[in-house]
């Protein structure tokens, strides 16, 4: 075994997850959505707290993951904890690790507690994508400053007919974060070379996403996604499940989109990346401290976590890369593992990761195993649907992950579980989990 | 430095002498007739002292003057008395405006009535930016205008329309606002009250003046014109009958308004002979009555933090957002998700309205009222208020699966409108826990609850729930668990009446107009269509059995149509989008005094009667529960004080 050893944990405190809960997850469907990000977060967070046997003034901090705040949304975890009204001296922070910032805040939450620092924690994500904004192009901007700092009449006549319609040509804020710009590729061009390097074919990555919507539906059905609060906006309208689920999704149907990222010869469609969508989702962890002084009922303890980095290129890649080293360490193959959350954020990236963990050459090449790592099975990855059917509002999947986990090993019985999730900019993150639950 | 009873006077910067009101009888200042006395000695030492200027203010945390003593009005002996009362007050502001060195008043909240005159009476003012701060002339609505001054000095400084128009509707400003009228020269944040003050008083400005154009209008002929059409104005809010003030103000105004000499001292006088009218006399009981329900309850019994409401309905819901308003958290619990979604956008649509563009106040209410449809707030919960449909096997069964959940200390209230409490704690563990609160709609807009006590309940309970109405700054007034408690079963039969009115051939306009006209806010079957006719019909089947009320069939038959009235669209009126479509009031050849006299009998006799049956203690707390109830004709004082008043009539 060659995996790196390095940043191996020391020994800390037992940390638990206690209770999670989220807002449905609404795809954006042109122009902003009815909840801005903050609202979400409260949403999602005051029925979680409001079933707490404990005061909400007993937590010890918040913390949030958020990719892109809206301005008026500084430090957005010190907001949510405000106006959540938990008092004004639970300290509350922000933090961003693109499409892993939910993950990476229950991972700061877990720390802490781990350490000793803190006994109850709340922490989550949310991102409103739909809220996006449209920006200025830099040559507006410049236009702008210019006619500022013009002082003369003569001087801002000058500066008025320098000005070009093409200036008025927004930004669309949404796009440029879903760029890379390091490499120059979007996300979507990010798993069309993870189609090509592991051949997985349109039909394959189609048929993926069928699945996905398929389980997310009987999952629904089944009432196997009671994380879900009920949303209200202030127009009287509601929102009780994910409104991006197409039960009636076909192979036949998918094989008619586009491909949107590389046009014309490319494999990635809407159909078979994850949706755009807003939304919000919290844990609560506990040390045992906690749980004794409360009363609480674990659901599952957080063993582990992992980060890790990786060419941007192929950041879809980053869960195989956070996954090996993390299990390695604990002696663990994926056929001891029960159940799997990887985020869906495009079917070819989930099915490049899946190929990649049974590709010896791949493992020997990147981890120096002797062996391909192994076969994590479908049947036991995403069994409730994932980013593809139910979306992937970026700040808030890492928690939702990590919260579904510990309800399908709470429902299987199940004694261990791994949610995974790559990153944009070439990273992976990811969670072993425990069952706890009595 | 010498010593006052109601004043404390403490030196700040460079010479200025800063004189802060303390009351030495209550928590708010209020200008009674021994602090004025007191005044004068105060004004007499700051001459001695000349001072670099002199800043007004108060010393009590909460507000600046609250204006003249109420309590001393009812104790006028007639107006002779008023008049040396009044002229007594004029004496000190003119005193204050004569001071030799500049004055400022330094508003910190409430600046009302006669604590306005005494502002005006200083060459500047300054108010504290804040949401306690409103400033106004409120003397209209206790039936007289402002006498101390304030006609001469609001026209002096503001021009007569915005003058007026602040006397004339008793509205009130706040910081902002009154800097933006010319009322105040400064709104400024806390932190710089003390700060601008001073700076005030070391670099005085000119003092505030209406600009020319508007002071043209103080001048005949224009004045005569104005002041016509303000009396239209006027007309159409109020009768000259049963509110005089509006109209003599006008008149004041009109005949004397080019001299500030003479209009001091006839405004003195037209004071004193309004002080001395029964519209008045009335107005000051209700506003005592007013502060009799607010004292009868101990705020110190309850400290509730969270409210949890059963049922989203129109009631529910407006109870909870009202509670999250008073800054309470709020839970309400209902399982239809419409019903919860609706209760918030009604919510959201009043706090818009009510914060305007202040959004993060609106959003820290709605912040507080959380949907909740699994019912998580009932443990943890202080107080709950169940406000489920009028079924008692549904709300026994509610109450059941509830009051395990709910902690022992919590106090649980029911919003019944008509169900006896023993009827509906049949079943419960501790029945004697249930007490009723009992709301009226519009909850935003109706001051009352009806606090309800049936035999079994604990007297504690029954305190504590009175301790909770104050919380959330409602008036309770206590009535007995019998059917329709007091407001509805007063209403009903009047209600009833005017229905059977109708099936006599008496126009319905005739009916409405016959009760409006004896100063009621709404006629009675309008009245009937925005309960909503279903709801009547409900409450009449449960009085008729207990009251041998026949309920008439016209009613029936319309609610079998589905027309309830305001809500449905149509009921004995049309509606089109909530608004009544006006209909001409035919020519009706009988005595609209007749009509009058029958349904005004219907409310003074079951008044009695609720008096006899002692379901309310006394009579006082009867006519304040029916005009914070109802909307009672304020200025008749309530039906028994009425009562009383045509019986003294019919004496002599």
């Amino acid at each position: 075994m060659t995996v790196s050893t390095r940043g191996i944990p020391q020994k800390g405190r037992p940390v638990y997850i206690i209770d999670g809960s989220r807002t449905p997850f609404i795809k954006v469907r042109g122009g902003p959505g009815p909840f801005k990000a903050l609202d979400l977060g409260i949403l999602a967070a005051r029925p979680l707290l409001l079933r707490q046997p404990f005061g909400p003034d007993a937590l010890d901090e918040l913390i949030a993951g958020c990719v892109s705040p809206a301005p008026d949304e500084v430090n957005i975890a010190r907001l949510v904890a405000l106006r959540l009204g938990i008092g004004q001296t639970i300290p509350a922070w922000t933090v961003q690790r693109n499409c892993a910032s939910g993950m990476q805040a229950i991972d700061s939450a877990w720390r802490n507690v781990r350490h000793g620092y803190s006994d109850l924690v709340l922490a989550g994500g949310m991102e409103s994508m739909s809220q996006a904004p449209l920006l200025f192009s830099e040559k507006m901007v410049r236009w702008f400053s210019r006619l500022q700092a013009s002082r003369s009449l003569s001087g801002r006549l000058k500066v008025l007919s320098g000005f070009r319609p093409g200036f008025l040509v927004p930004v669309i804020g949404l796009l440029k974060g879903l760029m890379d710009p390091i490499v120059g590729l979007s996300m979507g061009q990010t798993a069309e070379n993870l189609a090509t390097r592991f051949g997985i074919t349109r039909e394959q990555m189609d048929a993926y996403a069928v699945e996905s919507h398929k389980r997310l539906f009987v999952a629904r059905e089944s009432g196997f996604l009671g994380e879900i609060e009920s949303s209200y906006d202030s127009s009287g309208n509601f929102y009780e499940h994910d409104d991006g689920l197409r039960p009636d999704s076909s192979v036949e149907a998918l094989a008619k989109l586009r491909p949107v990222f590389d046009r014309r010869f490319g494999n990635i469609t809407a159909g078979n990346s994850a949706q755009v969508t807003d939304g919000a989702a919290w844990v609560l962890l506990a040390s045992e401290t906690a749980v004794e002084k409360y009363g609480l009922s674990p659901m599952a303890e957080i063993v582990d976590t992992q980060w890790a980095a990786l060419d941007p290129a192929e950041m879809g890649l980053g869960p195989v890369h956070a996954v090996i080293p993390m299990l390695s360490r604990h002696k663990l193959g994926p056929d001891q593992i029960d159940y799997w959350e990887l985020n869906e954020a495009f079917a070819a990236q989930v099915l490049a990761c899946l190929s990649a963990w049974k590709n010896s050459q791949y493992c020997s090449d990147e981890f120096g195993l002797s062996s391909a790592f192994g076969e994590v099975p479908h049947e036991r990855l995403n069994v409730d649907g994932g980013g593809i059917s139910l979306g992937h509002p970026v700040g808030a999947s890492g928690a939702r992950i990590v919260l579904h986990l510990a309800r399908v090993m709470n429902r299987k019985k199940a004694q261990k579980g791994v949610a995974t999730i790559c990153i944009g900019g070439g990273q992976g993150g990811a969670m072993l989990l425990k069952n706890a639950a009595g | 430095m010498t010593e006052f009873k109601h004043f404390r006077i403490e030196r700040g910067q460079q010479g200025i002498l800063w004189l802060l009101l303390d009351y030495e009888q209550g928590e708010t200042n209020i200008l009674s007739s021994g602090l004025l006395d007191e005044f004068n000695a105060v004004l007499d030492y700051l001459t001695r002292m000349q001072p670099t200027g002199l800043a007004l203010g108060s010393a009590k945390k909460r507000g600046f003057i609250a204006g003249a003593d109420v309590k001393e009005f009812t104790r006028i002996s007639g107006f002779e008395d008023a008049h040396a009362m009044l002229c007594r007050g004029q004496q000190v502001m003119n005193r204050i405006e004569a001071l030799p060195f500049p004055t400022v008043a330094v508003i910190n909240g409430f600046c009302l009535g006669g604590g306005l005159e005494l502002a005006l009476a200083c060459n500047f003012r300054v108010a504290m930016d804040d949401r306690s701060t409103r400033i106004g002339f409120p003397e209209v609505k206790l039936g007289i205008h402002p006498g101390f001054g304030g006609t001469v000095r609001s026209i002096r400084v503001l021009g007569p329309l915005v003058a007026m128009n602040l006397m004339l509707t008793g509205r009130t400003v706040d910081a902002r606002k009154a800097q933006k009228i010319g009322l105040i020269d400064h709104a400024v944040p806390a932190r710089l009250l003390r700060k601008s003050a001073e700076e005030v008083i070391l670099h005085p400005a000119r003092e505030r003046r209406p600009r020319l154009w508007i002071k043209a209008l103080n001048r005949q002929p224009l004045r005569s014109v104005v002041s016509t059409q303000m009396i239209k104005q006027v007309a159409k809010e109020a009768k000259r009958e049963h509110y005089p003030a509006p109209y003599e103000l006008v008149e004041l105004w009109r005949r004397y308004g080019g001299n500030e000499k003479v209009l001091m001292d006839e405004e003195a006088k037209s004071v004193a002979r309004l002080s001395t009218n029964p519209t008045a006399r009335n107005l000051v009981r209700v506003f005592m009555l007013q502060d009799m329900l607010k004292s009868g309850a101990d705020k110190s019994l309850i400290c509730p933090a969270h409210v949890h409401v059963v049922g989203a309905g129109v009631m529910g819901g407006d109870i909870a957002a009202w509670c999250a308003l008073q800054g309470l958290k709020v839970t309400v619990q209902d399982t239809n998700r419409a019903g919860l979604a609706k209760a918030l956008q009604r919510a959201n649509k009043y706090l818009t309205r009510r914060f305007r563009g202040r959004k993060h106040l609106a959003n820290a209410v709605m912040d507080r009222l959380i949907p909740d449809e699994r019912g998580l707030g009932v443990g943890t919960a202080d107080v709950i208020i169940e406000a489920i449909f009028e079924d008692i096997g549904a709300k026994q069964s509610l109450y059941r699966e509830l009051e395990p959940k709910a902690r022992s200390d919590a106090l649980f209230a029911t919003n019944t409108s008509s169900i006896r409490l023993e009827n509906l704690s049949q079943g419960m563990r501790n029945p004697d826990r249930l007490v009723g609160l009992h709301f009226f709609n519009p909850v935003a807009k109706m001051p009352l609850v009806e606090v309800v006590r049936s035999p079994q309940t604990l007297p504690d309970v029954v305190e504590q729930a009175m301790a909770f109405a104050r919380h959330i700054d409602k008036l309770p007034v206590i009535v007995s668990s019998s059917p329709g408690f007091l407001v509805n079963r007063v209403l009903m039969p009047y209600l009833l009446e005017a229905v059977n009115m109708l099936e006599e051939g008496v126009p319905k306009t005739v009916v409405d107009h016959a009760a409006t006209d004896f100063g009621m806010p709404m006629g009675p079957i309008r009245l009937a269509d925005t309960i909503g006719l279903d709801v009547c019909l409900f409450v009449a089947g449960i009085l008729s059995r207990d009251l041998g009320l026949e309920v008439p069939e016209r009613l029936r038959q319309l609610v079998d149509k589905g027309s309830l009235g305001r809500k449905s669209g149509s009921g004995f009126y049309r509606y089109r989008n909530g608004e009544i479509v006006r209909e001409k009031e035919p020519a009706y050849p009988g005595e609209l005094a007749s009509i009058q006299a029958r349904l005004v009998k219907c409310l003074t006799d079951e008044a009695k009667a609720c008096l006899q049956e002692k379901v309310v203690e006394n009579s006082d707390l009867l006519d304040a529960g029916i005009i914070f109830g109802t909307g009672f004709a304020p200025f008749r004082g309530g039906p028994l004080h009425y009562l009383q008043g045509q019986g003294d009539l019919a004496q002599n």
